[in-house]
């Protein structure tokens, strides 16, 4: 009886299989992350924004290395320090058929601001703009109250809707589909919550050649499953292979894998500016003051660190050493900074030097379950640290809880991740190591609150400055001094790694999405 | 019979109040969920319009009132991350969850129970044995192991049955099954054969131990003098006494094979609440965990009453409500 019923079982199965293959046009896509809402302004966060790109463009694209690339609008120009000029692409049109115009841009910036209990919005992509005028249907400009040389990057991060279908629209009418109406490449049919997102093509899209007709979006949390999934051939393409399946993944003959630097950086925050900081005392257990704040103890940490080691052997080759908070080629690198040599000598000379000779006791705070390897990570770096003298014990909790207290300032020494989404350094600049001030805006995850008012100026006039080369040489100049005194310690950026069923092509993207319209059947 | 059901009903509710208490005081100590919702890049001022949005500005003990009032109304609030009523993204996905539960209490019945009579009738031949191997093996074997076992041999070796996800579903009487469609069908063997393999060991092991007793008793013995067949002996008298303790039991282990089928969700990528609330654990989601967790608990309630109400059918000499 149980034989019969799996013979038909398989029977049918083999069906499915045949029936599959005269749909060869569908891809099928496993993510790691499930969107939390259709609606592109809801939240911003990764796996809202993937999706987002699917159905909706932006004025400015992002290409595969994170370069701004034109989307909707064809050309920006800076008119004068305080006005931006936009032209927008011609004979674009909606997924109804109803066409793009200036219009569209100025409602969807007066949108952003007003989408109700949005847990993180984008206002501070579109706050710099005091006016909007729409010279022309294919022009548009904006004023600004000061100079916003970052208005393309910013206006490079959130997507553009209809106005026709916005207007009135809450979040749960783009969730249902009845105003996820957008100008990108694929029309929403339907969303099965946890189960799938499914699209079809737009045929009438003003961009590239799109091969699929038919995208499949399944997320899949668990890590083990994905891979499973790809195995089995359930699903044609997934993003974020674990590190740990990487090499029996790779010998498998059916199977490809895209391998992409990422500009998530892996990093240290210390905290350098308190007299006592909570998690050092001597090595008999008593208060001391905090050595953090002497750049020499940091440059210590740093040099105690062997980020080859961590590379290789905790996260299997998946990772590049770091120098900076940007992989080299993006605006605002340093060519000079190159990352930290693994050197315990020089680390422990400098602690001597300032006045540590026998070391000291420390907790290394971190998440667990946030980054690749968090905690391995985390647990390397404190036995690296004990050798030199730093006595580190390890304390890895959920990122739930992790980071309240670390925004709290509950921690000393902290490991952190951050991912550049704008792919230029005033954005991490601005957010790990100006000072940290809530009126300006700064600091926001300067969790060490490292302060230099050197860095500050710099990266505050390169902020109001629109020509982009001097723009450039400033940051350049403030990343330079602000990681020559170690204000955060770079370890690593990640590798995402991409599987997929061999005879596709996809050659991954440093901000970590997996856009179909970049995925080809290689022929 | 009355009087019982109005006492248990004011009991749950203080159970329902006092749980209600204990996971918002928890959650609102674990941390601020907008700390891991919002982007990292935000700037102080988007913060605090974020935490003021979502209400999470007011003094724990307003924040409790306002969800006490909305409680007592049928709204459990919005859920953060998903700006839709708690309640309604959590029943979204009851039915995933249902249908998983149900199919995998009915593989562990309808295999658990038959296995068990043969287990208990044979207990020194080598089939009893085996049997008994396996319902140790089913006890002792972790679900997630077990799971991703599964998807090895059946999805990515064998290649016969989906490794994941719910796939094709159709509406009977307005709740989205998919056990109607072969499609479903497919993807609801693993999951369901993985969830009812622990329920399947704690049958198999309750009927033979109900039928080894019973088969001692006088009883028995004054029906087979009587001359009744064997088959009615056991499928009819046996049977009847030893679904008293099998029926209790199954009966509470349904409203935990609904509330903990997380693991399995989790692995099989199976779209239902225990998959919901492990994402908003870890997003600190409170509208969705309280919710989800009152929805529990009252599941739980009535499953226990449900089962109550059988005992006393099953077995006259129990009449509700004479407990003092």
């Amino acid at each position: 009886m149980r034989n019969k019923f799996m013979a038909l079982v398989t029977v049918c199965m083999l069906l499915l299989v045949g029936a599959s293959g005269a749909f060869a046009q569908t891809l099928t896509i496993g993510l790691k992350g499930e969107p939390t809402s259709l609606d592109p302004h809801f939240h911003n966060v990764n796996a809202n924004n993937e999706q987002a790109i699917y159905v909706f463009d932006k004025l400015i694209r992002q290409d595969s290395r994170q370069k701004l690339m034109p989307g909707l609008a064809v050309s920006w120009t800076p008119v004068n320090d305080k006005l931006w000029e936009f032209k927008l692409r011609e004979g674009v049109t909606f997924h109804d058929g109803s066409p793009f115009t200036a219009e569209d841009v100025k409602f969807t910036i007066e949108r952003i601001p007003t989408v109700p209990n949005s847990p993180s919005s984008y206002t501070g992509m579109v706050n710099a703009i005091k006016k909007i005028e729409i010279v022309d249907p294919l022009t548009i400009r904006f004023h600004t109250d000061a100079p916003a040389p970052l208005l393309p990057r910013n206006m490079a991060t959130f997507n553009i809707i209809s106005k026709k279908y916005g207007e009135g629209a809450t979040t749960a009418d783009f969730n249902s589909g009845k105003a996820t109406i957008g100008t990108g490449p694929y029309k929403l049919v339907e969303w099965k919550r946890g189960d799938s997102i499914i699209y079809k093509r737009n045929d009438n899209y003003w961009g590239e050649k799109l091969p699929w007709d038919t995208i499949i979006a399944k997320p899949i949390t668990n890590d083990g499953t994905r891979v499973a999934a790809l195995k089995s051939g359930d699903v044609d393409l997934i993003n974020f292979v674990p590190p740990a399946d990487v090499a029996h993944l790779s010998k498998d003959a059916k199977l490809t894998l895209a391998k992409s630097p990422s500009t998530r950086l892996i990093y240290l925050h210390l905290d350098s500016d308190r007299e006592y900081t909570p998690m050092v005392t001597d090595n008999n257990g008593n208060k001391i003051k905090n050595p953090l704040k002497d750049a020499r103890v940091r440059k210590a940490i740093s040099k105690a660190i062997n980020r080859k080691a961590i590379a290789a052997r905790i996260m299997d080759g998946l990772a590049v050493p770091a120098a900076q908070m940007l992989p080299d080629g993006y605006e605002g690198t340093s060519k000079t900074l190159k990352p930290e040599a693994y050197d315990p000598k020089g680390a422990k000379a400098l602690l001597a030097e300032a006045g540590y000779p026998e070391g000291f006791k420390i907790t290394i705070h971190g998440p667990n379950d946030r980054y690749v390897n968090d905690g391995d990570i985390a647990q390397a770096i404190a036995q690296m640290l004990t050798k030199v003298g730093i006595k580190t014990e390890v304390n890895t909790m959920p990122k739930s809880v992790y980071f309240g207290k670390a925004s709290a300032l509950e921690f000393s020494l902290m490991l952190v991740g951050w991912a550049t989404d704008t792919g230029e350094h005033s954005n991490c600049l601005s957010a790990l190591l100006h000072t940290y001030d809530k009126d300006k805006g700064f600091g926001s995850a300067n969790r060490g609150r490292y302060s230099n008012p050197k860095v500050d100026a710099l990266l505050e006039e390169a902020l109001v400055t629109v020509d982009p080369k001097k723009h450039n040489e400033l940051l350049v100049e403030a990343v330079e001094l602000g990681l020559g005194d170690v204000g955060i310690i770079p370890i690593h950026y990640q590798v995402n790694v991409w599987g997929m069923k061999k005879g596709l092509n996809y050659n991954g993207r440093t901000d970590g999405y997996t856009l179909p319209r970049e995925v080809s059947a290689a022929k | 019979m009355l009087a019982f059901l109005i006492r248990r009903i004011s009991q749950s509710a203080v159970v329902l109040l006092v749980m209600s208490l204990l996971v918002f005081v928890g959650v609102f100590y674990i941390g601020n969920p907008i700390d891991i919702l919002i982007a990292p890049d935000a700037t102080p001022a988007e913060y605090a319009r974020a935490v003021h949005e979502l209400g999470l500005d007011k003094p724990l003990w307003e924040q409790y009132t306002i969800f006490l009032k909305g409680a007592l109304h049928g709204d459990f609030g919005n859920s953060f991350v998903y700006n839709e009523p708690a309640l309604k993204v959590i029943l979204d996905r009851l039915p995933a969850t249902l249908e998983l539960a149900f199919t995998a209490m009915f593989i562990a019945v309808i295999f658990g129970i038959p296995l068990g009579m043969v287990a208990g009738m044979k207990a020194n031949h080598w089939i009893g044995r085996n049997i008994m191997r396996f319902s140790i093996l089913g006890f002792s074997l972790p679900t997630f192991w077990v799971g991703l076992m599964l998807i090895i041999i059946f999805s990515v070796h064998l290649n016969w049955l989906p490794s994941g996800g719910r796939g094709e579903t159709v509406m009977l009487l307005g709740i989205p099954v998919s056990f109607l469609t072969l499609g479903g069908l497919a993807h609801l063997i693993l999951p369901a054969t993985n969830l009812a393999l622990f329920k399947t060991s704690l049958a198999i092991r309750l009927t033979r131990a109900g039928v080894q007793e019973n088969m001692q008793m006088d009883y028995v013995k004054f029906a087979r003098a009587k001359g009744l067949s064997e088959t009615r002996v056991i499928g009819l008298h046996v049977m009847k006494n030893i679904m008293i303790p099998v029926v209790t039991v199954l009966g509470m282990e349904f409203g935990s094979l609904i509330a903990f089928a997380v693991v399995t969700e989790t692995i099989f990528a199976w779209p239902g609440m225990g998959k919901l609330v492990i994402d908003s654990i870890g997003v600190l989601d409170r509208p969705i965990i309280v919710a989800y967790l009152l929805i529990t608990v009252t599941m739980f309630i009535i499953i226990n009453l449900i089962v109550d109400i059988l005992y006393s059918i099953l077995d006259p000499r129990v009449r509700l409500g004479q407990e003092r």
